[in-house]
């Protein structure tokens, strides 16, 4: 049963038109991607999709109810962190827990709230606020702030891509890691740049150019190794498909916009 | 190390040269102005017996102080009880922020001068009118850099009060309130300044004893050096109730 469903959703800032036409459904339990180019409007997909947004078209459904808030038992983590600078490490992610379950009492708050600490390896800097924790160890714990409230739902907003690469690569296993372990495992939408990052974390991906492709199963083998990128072949085989997904949107986009626009001339730069 | 009793000497420099300068005016191009001498013998007897009471207006000049400071922490406290509020409530509203924008921008450059006698008139006693001419010439900085504090609050630190579906209580005490805090302090000090020079008008105009009371009492009973050992009280009170913000400021801003 489709958990989350966009049903021919669009929506329009202004005059400028983001996304049109968009339809998806992601199962429960399942890890889907959408792959876009930067300004191809994902984040407003996902912001459409879990209820921050409101679309100007068509539906967005989870389990079958209309969305208008943010949902109860999700999460999301977005790409600049947003955690709490005025609270620790500890006071932020107990903050999500507080609030997802109001009727534990505060030792036991707490006691989750170090527990996913702990998790993604943070138990130490618990007391420190984000300003004094690197980007990596920010992102944990807006990694840790997520599984915290034990998520039926998780939403990522390109949640790595401020980090360096190493970081990247060391942070996607925690994070695939922590989704295996967790039961039932929680239905996660991801919105990525990286198609490296797609396959090494998902069952599905989309590409989304002016609209969103067919979905490509990813029917690797989990846990998938770090490297898996650089020397298996269905892997590499599976880039060359979305990569190219990403091109031909790219194309035909830029192809529309230069029909709309009166053409330039251009002038041919000669050293 | 070095540098700060560097940067002291300097001050006290710039401090001597000034002193200097008084002096060759006084007598010469002021005639009536009294010397750095001559004031500071007129008036070691405040200064040496801080806290003497001779009389209702005669008194030292550190109890004349305590009497001015504690009117303005009152009427202060009355400015940022008002205007802390409004202010949040003016930032989060457009609509009430656009109907009293108007409102306040009129009301800013009002003259404690001219609020005075409104107040006279109101309450009939010069206590009450001089701490609502201080409350409502000094409450709006903090009204303005609180109600600009809370709209400058990051869209992301909303969008996480949203995420964490946080009640509207936890949202103000846990997003708003410490996003909006350094813009406070910022309004909290340019109130208290402006508190300090509202309390010297106040008191001149209505008699009541206090720094600005006794520089008016000595003016007209032509103790010139009087005055200007008021002025240079008003004004290093002033500076260290600056310094306080300022330092409070700064360790707000560390934590």
């Amino acid at each position: 049963m489709a958990l989350i469903e966009l049903q021919d959703v669009g929506k329009s800032y202004g005059p400028r038109c983001v996304l049109k036409n968009i339809h998806l459904s992601v199962d429960e339990g399942e890890f889907v991607s959408i792959v876009g180019t930067s300004a191809s409007g994902k984040t407003t997909l996902l912001k459409l999709a879990s209820g921050l947004l409101a679309p100007d078209q068509g539906r967005v459904l989870i389990e079958g109810q209309l969305v208008r808030d943010f949902p109860l038992r999700a999460s999301i983590v977005f790409q600049n962190y947003s955690l709490l600078p005025w609270l620790s490490a500890l006071e932020n992610v107990r903050l999500a827990v507080e609030s997802n379950f109001p009727e534990w009492s505060a030792a036991r708050w707490k006691e989750q709230a170090m527990r996913y600490l702990e998790l993604v390896g943070l138990g130490a800097a618990a007391a420190k606020r984000p300003g004094q924790l690197s980007g990596g160890m920010r992102q944990r714990v807006a990694i840790a702030r997520a599984f915290a409230v034990e998520p039926r739902i998780l939403f990522l907003d390109e949640p790595f891509g401020a980090l360096d690469a190493l970081t990247r690569v060391t942070l996607q296993q925690e994070l695939d890691k922590l989704c295996q372990a967790q039961t039932p495992r929680a239905t996660v939408l991801m919105i990525t740049n990286s198609v490296d990052e797609g396959i090494m974390l998902s069952d599905r991906i989309l590409a989304l150019g002016t609209t969103l492709s067919a979905a490509v199963p990813v029917s690797l083998p989990r846990p998938r190794p770090a490297d898996m990128m650089l020397h298996d072949e269905n892997a590499v085989r599976l880039r060359a498909r979305v990569t190219e997904f990403l091109t031909a949107g790219r194309a035909s986009s830029e192809a529309a916009k230069s029909a709309r626009k009166p053409m330039n001339v251009a002038v041919p730069v000669e050293a | 190390m070095r540098k700060m009793i560097q940067d002291a000497a300097l001050s006290l420099v710039g401090i001597a040269i000034v002193i200097a300068l008084w002096a060759a005016i006084s007598g010469t191009v002021a005639k009536d102005l009294p010397s750095p001498w001559q004031t500071w013998d007129q008036s070691k007897i405040y200064i040496t017996a801080p806290w003497e009471k001779r009389g209702e207006m005669d008194q030292g000049i550190l109890r004349m102080a305590s009497y001015s400071l504690w009117r303005v922490a009152k009427g202060y406290l009355l400015a940022l009880l008002i205007g802390t509020p409004l202010g949040f409530l003016l930032g989060s509203s457009p609509l009430l922020s656009k109907m009293f924008d108007p409102v306040i921008q009129v009301l800013r450059p009002i003259s404690p001068l001219a609020w005075l006698p409104l107040g006279l008139i109101l309450f009939r006693q010069s206590e009450p009118a001089a701490l609502f001419t201080i409350a409502l010439c000094s409450m709006w900085p903090t009204v303005i850099n609180t109600m600009h504090g809370v709209r400058s609050i990051p869209q992301d630190y909303l969008n996480v009060a949203k995420v964490l579906r946080l009640s509207q209580w936890k949202c103000f005490t846990k997003v708003l309130l410490p996003a909006t805090l350094p813009y406070m302090f910022t309004g909290f000090r340019l109130s208290l300044g402006l508190a300090w020079l509202v309390i010297v008008a106040a008191e001149m105009l209505t008699g009541t004893p206090g720094v600005g009371g006794f520089l008016w009492q000595e003016y007209n009973s032509l103790i010139y050096a009087h005055i200007l050992l008021c002025i240079l009280t008003i004004g290093v009170v002033g500076y260290a109730l600056d310094r306080l913000m300022g330092m409070a400021e700064a360790r707000l801003k560390a934590a």
